[in-house]
């Protein structure tokens, strides 16, 4: 289970409070009724899905009931930073990078010796 | 290769049991292949087994980055049926079915197919209604189905307590009798060995870096961790990688990959007869002929690669199981895993040819790839050796969320993920 830094809250709560809503940072077209297919394929289904940082949508629903964004290692699970909704993508650049993380626990085995 | 008989067992069994040889070969990877299949789980095996008997393509390639058997097909919980809403699923489901009912005498292999029958709880009038729409829609299109009373659920599935002061009243069931279950590891073991057997090279430890094209955007090959590897046609059957995958020919897909967790109890003497689902309090059971309880969990609500999965999923599951088989309770659990699964918005699965000329997409299976795996490598082999969908498979094109013609299995599934 996720440990969640909620902006709003400004506290660590566990992800039961919490519902992920997706992809973060997706507008929708203001010109919704003229847009192509392959443009409204692009806005409402095809999503980044990134084996890597993602930049999510998060919604406190069982607090104070706001939507905020995350950028979260989709490997370790590991949460870089939460920010308030409307706030720009955060530059992660400037931050330190993680050490690689490995995947299953069979991919341990052995490295200890 | 050596064929399986009571006779070579009874021969091994005299000399001590020194004659079994390695079920595949592990080739050093060629320069140039006519097809590759990235990905080694039973849909790659299959599709290339396939290939090799259906459509004289020898010269294939399978590769996978981990070990044969290592991904989902050897994580998930081996449920197999067909009593899918929509006729484009039925129609891939069903041709899956008709072949898992052959699948060992076809492999020479013991796949331990059991259609011992799977049966879905209703608690509520919606689902009851759900359910005989589900049964019409089956039996019209020739598939079993049937509706059972809470006694007759009781009678089929005895551990089931159908009190009405249970917590998780039951009014009935849908159940398909050829439904049941198979030995998952068997089915990659089998597959494999029947591949290797008609000249598919089998190369594991082996992992995509990139797809190459050539200046028309042709597909030319892969880039590997053993090197370059030559073919001009690329088949993409990776489960929760294959959208990383398809961006390294930069097509975007609609795939979300998520942790999907399982886990199983010490064994026990055989007291459960069937495979049991409930949608509405998310639980399905089955029982191994190692004797241990197979519970399947739910989907994680957030996309990862982890292969881990949160606790208060399976605590989930638990507690339902704990309600709909209270003499469960006092069960140990022995262990539990996660496997990543790619799930596509409509929950239906994605089977054809995608934007870049050579490269095939087999991915989107979800939460219930594992009972499509004969099916659905039967069909990824048509489309591989013909450049274009089988019929059966014609609705699974990666088009349809261009289209809208999307085939909404996500209320149709038999348990809510």
């Amino acid at each position: 289970m996720l440990l969640i830094y909620c902006p709003y809250c400004e506290e660590e709560r566990s992800e039961l409070e919490f519902r992920n809503a997706g992809d973060a940072h997706i507008v929708r077209p203001a010109n919704i009724a003229e847009i192509s297919d392959e443009e409204f394929e692009e806005y409402f289904f095809l999503r980044q899905n990134p084996k890597g940082l993602i930049y999510e949508r998060w919604r406190h629903i069982h607090g104070c009931g706001r939507f905020f964004n995350a950028v979260r290692d989709t490997v370790s699970d590991r949460f870089h930073v939460t920010y308030k909704a409307g706030e720009p993508k955060p530059d992660l650049d400037a931050e330190p990078k993680t050490n690689e993380t490995v995947e299953t626990y069979e991919a341990l085995e052995g490295v200890a010796e | 290769m050596r064929k399986y008989s009571v006779f070579a067992v009874a021969r091994e069994a005299l000399r001590g049991h020194k004659g079994w040889g390695p079920h595949w070969a592990s080739p050093e990877p060629r320069k140039q292949y006519d097809a590759i299949i990235i990905g080694g789980g039973g849909h790659g095996l299959g599709a290339a087994y396939y290939l090799a008997k259906e459509h004289g393509i020898t010269n294939v390639a399978v590769l996978e980055k981990g070990w044969i058997g290592g991904g989902n097909t050897g994580r998930n919980t081996t449920i197999i049926r067909s009593n899918y809403l929509y006729e484009e699923s039925m129609d891939i489901y069903e041709h899956s079915l008709k072949l898992w009912e052959n699948l060992s005498q076809d492999l020479n292999y013991n796949v331990m197919y059991s259609p011992r029958g799977v049966m879905m709880l209703s608690h509520n009038i919606h689902d009851q209604q759900s359910f005989k729409r589900h049964i019409n829609a089956n039996r019209l299109y020739g598939i079993d189905n049937e509706w059972l009373t809470p006694e007759q659920a009781k009678a089929y599935c005895p551990p089931l307590d159908i009190s009405k002061t249970a917590r998780y009243p039951i009014n009935g069931a849908a159940l398909q009798r050829r439904g049941g279950t198979a030995r998952h590891d068997a089915v990659a073991w089998g597959y494999a060995r029947a591949a290797s057997d008609r000249g598919v090279h089998i190369i594991q430890n082996c992992e995509v870096t990139g797809i190459r094209r050539d200046e028309t955007g042709h597909v030319t090959g892969v880039d590997t961790n053993r090197g370059f590897i030559g073919a001009k046609k690329v088949g993409i059957s990776a489960a929760g990688h294959s959208s990383v995958l398809m961006q390294m020919a930069d097509v975007r897909v609609p795939l979300q990959s998520q942790p999907l967790q399982a886990l199983v109890s010490e064994p026990l003497k055989p007291i459960f007869p069937c495979v049991v689902m409930s949608n509405s309090v998310h639980a399905y059971i089955s029982q191994s002929d190692k004797g241990e309880f197979v519970i399947g969990a739910g989907t994680d609500q957030y996309n990862s690669y982890s292969q881990t999965g949160g606790l208060q999923i399976i605590t989930h599951t638990l507690d339902a199981i704990c309600e709909l088989f209270p003499m469960f309770r006092r069960v140990k659990m022995m262990r539990q895993w996660g496997g990543i699964v790619d799930v596509t918005q409509d929950r239906s699965p994605i089977q054809g040819v995608t934007p870049v000329p050579g490269l095939y997409l087999n991915a989107g299976w979800g939460t219930g790839g594992f009972k499509a795996t004969p099916g659905s490598a039967n069909l990824f082999a048509h489309l591989i050796a013909r450049g274009e969908p089988h019929r059966l498979a014609a609705g699974l094109t990666l088009e349809r969320f261009r289209t809208g013609r999307l085939i909404d299995e996500a209320a149709a599934a038999a348990v809510a993920h």
